[in-house]
């Protein structure tokens, strides 16, 4: 799983949806990996416009990434090479291979294996 | 200026939508002018050549584009429209090398006859070599015969009897400009990709799909029903990065995987040397979704269970029960390794309608969904669409099978403050029912028309 994925995802239990602490997700005892894919500012720079800036800090911080951006990059700031390519490293290249993603709100974990992450519930959260 | 798209003679309800498509995500003043689903040849107007090789060149339904020199019922209006549209510019061609080529739509010319119509066009006055291979001027003839397909379809009974040793129904002489992408098709073939399953969609139709989508690089596509992923391949294909998930993970993992070795799915990012182009996997289900609301997404592409070959399921259970959470040696079961969480049957109106809700929340504005769905050849088509007040219908194509056919449904997430009209749309909550054929009024049409066929 990618960063930029966890990005998106919040917590499965419906009525975890509308509370704050459900989103970001935390990540718990994560494996991480690196791999290097070709580089797409294209793709970044679409795409950092609708990331969550503050979720994405969290979710840094918990896997020990060095202190990212204080403020998402606009305008300018997405045409510079450097900083698409540190984005790029950080949304796409890294891989969250295996441990877990929890919910703030109601505390239910989600496992990931083999970078697979498993978002469906017992039939006692559906 | 006037163009001539040949098409392939397939998906006809395809084809004009895939290159409106086309010419939406190129941002193309596109005007079509002649379209018939019995003819590969079509009129267009675009504004310029630029124009009419960005149109063509993702397009898989059409093989090619011509610039039109001229056209007619007979050789005669044909000759007359060509001096008139082109006498201006025959200097400008005077001394590069040539070719003429006779297509003729279902009919056969002998070759004194294609000498014949290609001396008839002598009055141009090309002095440049003729060349066979790579010329510098590409000249096709296009001949349009009525092909006995369209004689059954539109005068029933009558097979092929008038169709022979008639003249062509329209000439074109075209100056060929581009090649599409048809030539993928082949390429992304089923039976020569590593991971597919019974229900993987076809490299035609799925890039097809991708088209209609408008997948391109820098955007983000998404399938909730991946399997095998056939949608993603081909988004990728045209650049964009794709993320799907499914209800049973062992669809996009691989049914007998190893450990250690890459999921199913991704082995086909790799066969195709587009890993880059491949975001994420996970195990999840529509309705019980863990993506944010929020406007994220440039496409969806899906084609969900019909619930015929695949059951159609959601998590829960059937009856209700499993309420309580279950505590196995004092963790909880759902924690526990090769734990399956329990699935209950689904309304196939209802997983449309989800589908469409999820995609209103989700797509950015002009974001496009497409999905596909079976239907009964006899039902009536228009109150089968699924609809929703933020999505713009843009169009509906079908593939007729032979108790059935699929279609795919083309929309748009319209900007905030827009809406369409879904008073046609159909009108019915089925979510409560229990079995698969009370919910699914395809499952029940078919099946019941399969066991009538099939009684001793």
């Amino acid at each position: 799983m990618k960063l930029i994925t966890a990005n998106f995802l919040t917590c499965a239990v419906k009525g975890c949806k509308a509370s704050p602490a459900s989103f970001p997700l935390h990540f718990r005892d994560a494996e991480l990996e690196l791999q290097e894919l070709d580089f797409q500012p294209d793709f970044i720079r679409n795409i950092v416009p609708r990331i969550d800036w503050h979720a994405l800090q969290i979710m840094a911080n918990e896997l020990g990434f060095p202190k990212i951006l204080d403020k998402k990059p606009e305008g300018d700031e997405l045409k510079d090479e450097q900083i698409l390519k540190e984005l790029h490293r950080l949304l796409l290249e890294t891989h969250i291979n295996e441990g877990k993603l929890t919910c703030g709100n109601c505390g239910h974990e989600y496992l990931i294996k083999e970078g697979i992450a498993n978002f469906l519930l017992p039939s006692h959260l559906v | 200026m006037e163009y001539v798209i040949r098409f392939a003679q397939v998906h006809e309800t395809f084809r004009r939508p895939e290159i409106e498509s086309l010419a939406a995500l190129a941002g193309i003043d596109l005007e079509i002018l002649y379209y018939d689903q019995f003819s590969p040849y079509c009129v267009i107007r675009v504004p310029t050549e630029a124009d009419a090789r960005t149109l063509i060149a993702r397009s898989i339904l059409a093989k090619d584009i011509f610039e039109l020199w001229g056209q007619g019922t007979n050789y005669e209006e044909v000759h007359a429209d060509v001096r008139r549209r082109t006498q201006h510019r025959w200097d400008e061609f005077k001394n590069v090398s040539f070719r003429f080529t006779i297509d003729s739509f279902c009919g056969k010319r002998k070759i004194e006859a294609k000498r014949a119509i290609i001396q008839s066009f002598s009055y141009v006055g090309f002095d440049g070599p003729i060349r066979m291979k790579n010329p510098d001027e590409d000249f096709w003839v296009l001949e349009d015969f009525v092909s006995d397909v369209e004689v059954a379809t539109r005068t029933p009974g009558n097979t092929h009897a008038y169709s022979e040793a008639l003249e062509p129904r329209k000439i074109y002489l075209g100056r060929w400009i581009a090649n599409s992408s048809r030539n993928i098709v082949s390429k992304y073939d089923l039976k020569k990709r590593r991971y597919i399953s019974t229900t993987s969609m076809d490299a035609e139709l799925s890039l097809v799909t991708a088209n209609m989508a408008h997948a391109a690089p820098g955007r983000l596509f998404y399938d909730p029903f991946v399997g095998t992923g056939s949608f993603c391949v081909a988004a990728a294909h045209f650049g964009a990065l794709t993320c799907g998930s499914d209800i049973d993970p062992r669809s996009f993992k691989g049914r007998e995987k190893n450990d250690k070795e890459p999921m199913g799915l991704f082995t086909n990012f790799q066969q195709y040397g587009i890993e880059s182009k491949f975001m994420d996997a996970f195990s999840s289900d529509l309705t019980n979704t863990p993506l944010l609301n929020r406007q994220f997404l440039d496409g969806i592409v899906c084609d969900p269970p019909y619930g015929v070959r695949e059951g159609l399921r959601v998590l829960g259970t059937r009856d209700g029960s499993g309420r309580e959470e279950v505590i196995i040696d004092g963790v909880p079961a759902h924690y526990r390794p090769g734990y399956i969480p329990p699935k209950k049957p689904y309304g196939f109106e209802a997983m449309q309608n989800d589908i469409l809700a999820f995609a209103s929340r989700t797509l950015v504005t002009d974001g496009r969904l497409c999905m596909w769905m079976p239907t009964s050849i006899d039902e009536d088509v228009e109150l089968l669409i699924p609809m929703h007040p933020h999505l713009e219908v843009v169009s509906v194509s079908v593939q007729p099978f032979n108790q059935w056919s699929r279609r795919l449904i083309t929309y748009r997430r319209l900007p905030e403050g827009q809406v369409s009209d879904i008073s046609k749309a159909r009108q019915k909550g089925d979510s409560e029912g229990i079995s698969a054929d009370d919910l699914n009024a395809f499952r029940r049409k078919v099946c019941h028309q399969y066991t009538l066929s099939y009684a001793p």
